[in-house]
């Protein structure tokens, strides 16, 4: 199903999907967007979504399921508490990205703003996973309790960090995955903790990049062959030890 | 103590930076006991019930029961389920040369930080004795010339309606009589206007909670979730239920937004204003971990803002976040916790898009929280009702969202003066735990609850019967309702929706005119 959401306020446009789905309806080809928020909200089961233009804020927020696809950039708080599903950004996208997310992909061709992927969790079989193919704003994975965030920190100006300050502050899960060199100081040290990955953590992301590359047309030996720093907690009760007791 | 060097200080270098976040290291102080366990011999059956009720360890059996005074925490279960009455428990008549400054209880506080390094933790509400304005406020009555109304004979409506009003109804004629042609946006409705405070399952048990639920079903009113999830066997409930979006987002998918007759953004608290929740990870069981949707063993942890909610559009971001994922069926509420900007704070709330701002005072309770900030921050819940309540009708958006008020309401007394001030529904928490057999102790963040209420130890929550606890929470809400019917009969109004804002029919007791104003009320004596 194609619609034009030309002038189109995003209530109606997400009404019209939501009763196109409703009625059965599996693809949707969403042309000339222009900042309409929360397309692909709630949004549960197998639902293919195209999107040309710049959707607005919370795409695919608490969606399960769908896998949207976005042929320009994104706005803030995409895959917010996001269960399942995949989004593709083929631009950069805001801030705010995964928050809370439980499961599914997110794949930014770009950069990624502040605050990504903050409190995102694993539960049982899902694991939510961000890869970003640029570099990321401060506060990356803040609060992150489970999943993978990994940076690739591609196409960076001269002398650009590949994320920003107070990376992993008050992280209790999860893995952050940083494709180069970062300036230690940019980890939050009372909760998390900086090292090279192993050969086991390569593993645990090869899929994940190999995914990036197969979307957005890299070679993974070539991304692969430069080596990736492993930001994870250094305590699973980063405030166990803060309270009378 | 000794006073031996140890390795540890050797590794204090005097030259050291020093940091505040290093490991405390545990360095007992002499305290002694709050609560004095007495058994008498004569009557005591040895039977060790005594043992097996204490939740918290304190009991152990050498011959006889023992007590280690430090960890009674004086929840008097073993005293209840003694069947011989042997056990008493008193305050420990310790004596201490009085101070009015360095209280007994500042002693004992600043014992146990110089014992552990830590932040103190407590639960329930604020127990200082900081004025309690409900006390300080009376309520009229009929006599004479405007005739009361009995309700023993006259039907009384507490129907309410929480939820967004329309600004302006149409209404057209048809041939059937008028007919409202405008399209009212979705409310709750309640049998009564009290409804049930957020408490999660993680907080409180499963047994508790399911309480709860019931209850709210039986005497149709909303039960709320809390940030917890939505258990399974609580989904019977779920068409009463608020359910909870908060900055942890535990539990939160489209279904569970669509599971519930409402949902509610948490922003605030009114134990813990400004800071967020804490579920220590060994009280994340597998079954708190399916219903949280983290595994097991995990720490909980709500952040203290939404960070992705630091402005009023951000709210309104979320606000209509929710909406969407709900096909704008459900009202949105949204918890603040009493605090100075109460008033501009709920009408950016209101202007955000809610269609219920939930307002929790200082006295609100918790499950866990540090003393010092239950016991200091915000401000009292009767004074919040009249800002809030003024300042929308100021601004003429009144009627865009309704009110709850929380946090301490201990009556039905309570509740009406809340209703009178501004209040479109009170919401009980404490109060319900009360009628599950709750005895004040304090120590909800212990996990330990003898009584079954707060713990999640299967030993421990089987105490508790859900249908006999839904029984006594459900009998409190129409013992309330009963009252509340007589107050409106005295006053000589037959529905609680004349009450509501009414502060003509309340006069002030003992307060000075700053808060008589602030509260809207003028005092005992001057005649309408």
């Amino acid at each position: 199903m194609r619609i034009d959401a030309a002038d189109m306020h995003y209530r109606e446009l997400n009404q019209q999907i939501r009763d196109a789905v409703a009625a059965g309806e599996k693809s949707f080809d969403l042309v000339n967007i222009n900042g309409q928020r929360y397309i692909g909200d709630g949004i549960r089961g197998q639902i293919d979504f195209t999107i040309e233009g710049v959707p607005g804020n919370d795409l695919g927020a608490f969606m399960d399921g769908p896998t949207v696809r976005v042929k320009g950039n994104a706005q803030d708080a995409v895959a917010n508490t996001m269960n399942d599903g995949r989004i593709v950004i083929e631009g950069h996208a805001g801030d705010v990205l995964g928050y809370g997310m439980r499961g599914g992909l997110l794949l930014v061709r770009g950069r990624i703003g502040y605050r990504v992927g903050i409190h995102m969790k694993a539960y049982r079989g899902t694991k939510p996973v961000v890869v970003a193919g640029g570099t990321a704003g401060d506060f990356l994975g803040e609060y992150m309790a489970g999943g993978i965030l990994i940076v690739l920190g591609l196409d960076r100006r001269q002398n650009e960090d590949i994320v920003g300050y107070w990376c992993g502050t008050g992280m209790h899960g999860g893995a952050i995955y940083v494709r180069g060199e970062i300036d230690p100081s940019h980890v939050a040290s009372q909760s998390a903790g900086v090292r090279e990955a192993g050969e086991e953590d390569l593993r645990e992301i090869q899929p994940y990049v190999d995914e990036f590359c197969h979307t957005f047309s890299f070679e993974i030996e070539e991304l692969m062959s430069e080596p990736f720093l492993r930001i994870a907690p250094i305590s699973h009760r980063p405030y166990g030890a803060k309270y009378a007791a | 103590m000794s006073s031996a060097p140890t390795k540890n200080d050797a590794k204090k270098s005097p030259e050291g930076r020093g940091s505040l976040s290093a490991k405390t290291t545990r360095a007992p102080i002499y305290r002694p006991a709050d609560f004095l366990w007495t058994r008498d011999a004569d009557r005591c059956a040895l039977c060790k019930r005594c043992v097996q009720q204490c939740g918290f360890d304190a009991i152990t059996w050498e011959n006889g029961p023992v007590v280690d005074p430090a960890k009674c925490v004086g929840c008097h279960r073993c005293e209840a389920f003694c069947p011989q009455n042997a056990i008493t428990i008193e305050p420990n008549p310790q004596y201490f040369k009085p101070h009015p400054l360095w209280t007994e209880s500042h002693r004992k506080n600043l014992w146990i930080q110089a014992e552990t390094g830590g932040v103190l933790l407590t639960g329930m509400g604020n127990d200082l004795p900081y004025p309690v304005l409900w006390d300080h406020l009376l309520l009229d009555a009929c006599q004479v010339t405007n005739p009361s109304i009995d309700p023993l004979r006259e039907p009384m409506e507490l129907r309410t309606f929480l939820g967004r009003k329309p600004d302006a109804v149409e209404v057209r004629q048809t041939q059937y009589g008028p007919k409202m042609s405008t399209e009212l946006p979705p409310n709750l409705e309640l049998e009564t206007p009290i409804v049930f405070a957020a408490m999660s399952y993680g907080s409180i048990s499963l047994n508790a909670q399911k309480a709860i639920a019931m209850a709210a079903t039986e005497t149709g009113t909303y039960w709320n979730t809390g940030e917890g999830g939505l258990h399974e066997d609580l989904k019977p409930y779920a068409h009463r239920a608020i359910v909870q979006c908060a900055s942890g987002r535990f539990g939160v998918t489209a279904d569970y937004l669509n599971a519930g007759a409402a949902i509610e953004i948490k922003i605030g608290q009114g134990a813990k204003p400004g800071i967020g929740g804490h579920l220590p990870g060994e009280k994340v069981s597998p079954q708190v971990s399916e219903t949280r949707m983290i595994p097991v063993g995990s720490d909980a942890i709500s952040p203290a803002p939404q960070h992705d909610i630091y402005s009023i559009e951000d709210l309104r971001q979320l606000i209509f976040a929710l909406k969407e994922a709900s096909n704008y069926e459900k009202p949105v509420s949204v918890k603040i916790a009493a605090v100075h900007n109460v008033g501009a704070i709920a009408s950016g709330i209101v202007r955000a898009g809610a269609d219920i701002v939930y307002l929790d005072g200082f006295r609100g309770g918790t499950g866990a929280a540090p003393t010092t900030i239950r016991d200091h921050l915000g401000i009292p819940i009767e004074i919040a009702i009249a800002v809030v309540d003024e300042q929308l009708r100021q601004e003429g958006i009144r009627n865009q969202a309704s009110v709850i008020a929380a946090g301490g309401i201990r009556s039905c007394a309570d509740a009406a003066k809340a209703i009178a001030l501004g209040a479109d529904a009170v919401a009980i928490g404490t109060g319900a735990l009360l009628a599950l057999g709750c005895t004040l102790c304090q120590r909800c963040y212990t996990g330990r609850c003898s009584w079954g209420i707060t713990t999640q130890d299967p030993a421990l929550t089987r105490r508790l019967d859900p249908y006999l606890g839904s029984l006594r929470v459900a009998n409190l809400v129409r013992a309330w309702s009963a009252e509340l019917e007589e107050i409106l009969g005295a006053m000589g109004v037959n529905a609680v929706e004349s009450l509501r804002g009414s502060r003509e029919r309340l006069r002030a007791v003992g307060l000075d005119q700053t808060t008589m104003d602030i509260l809207g009320v003028k005092p005992a004596g001057i005649g309408a």
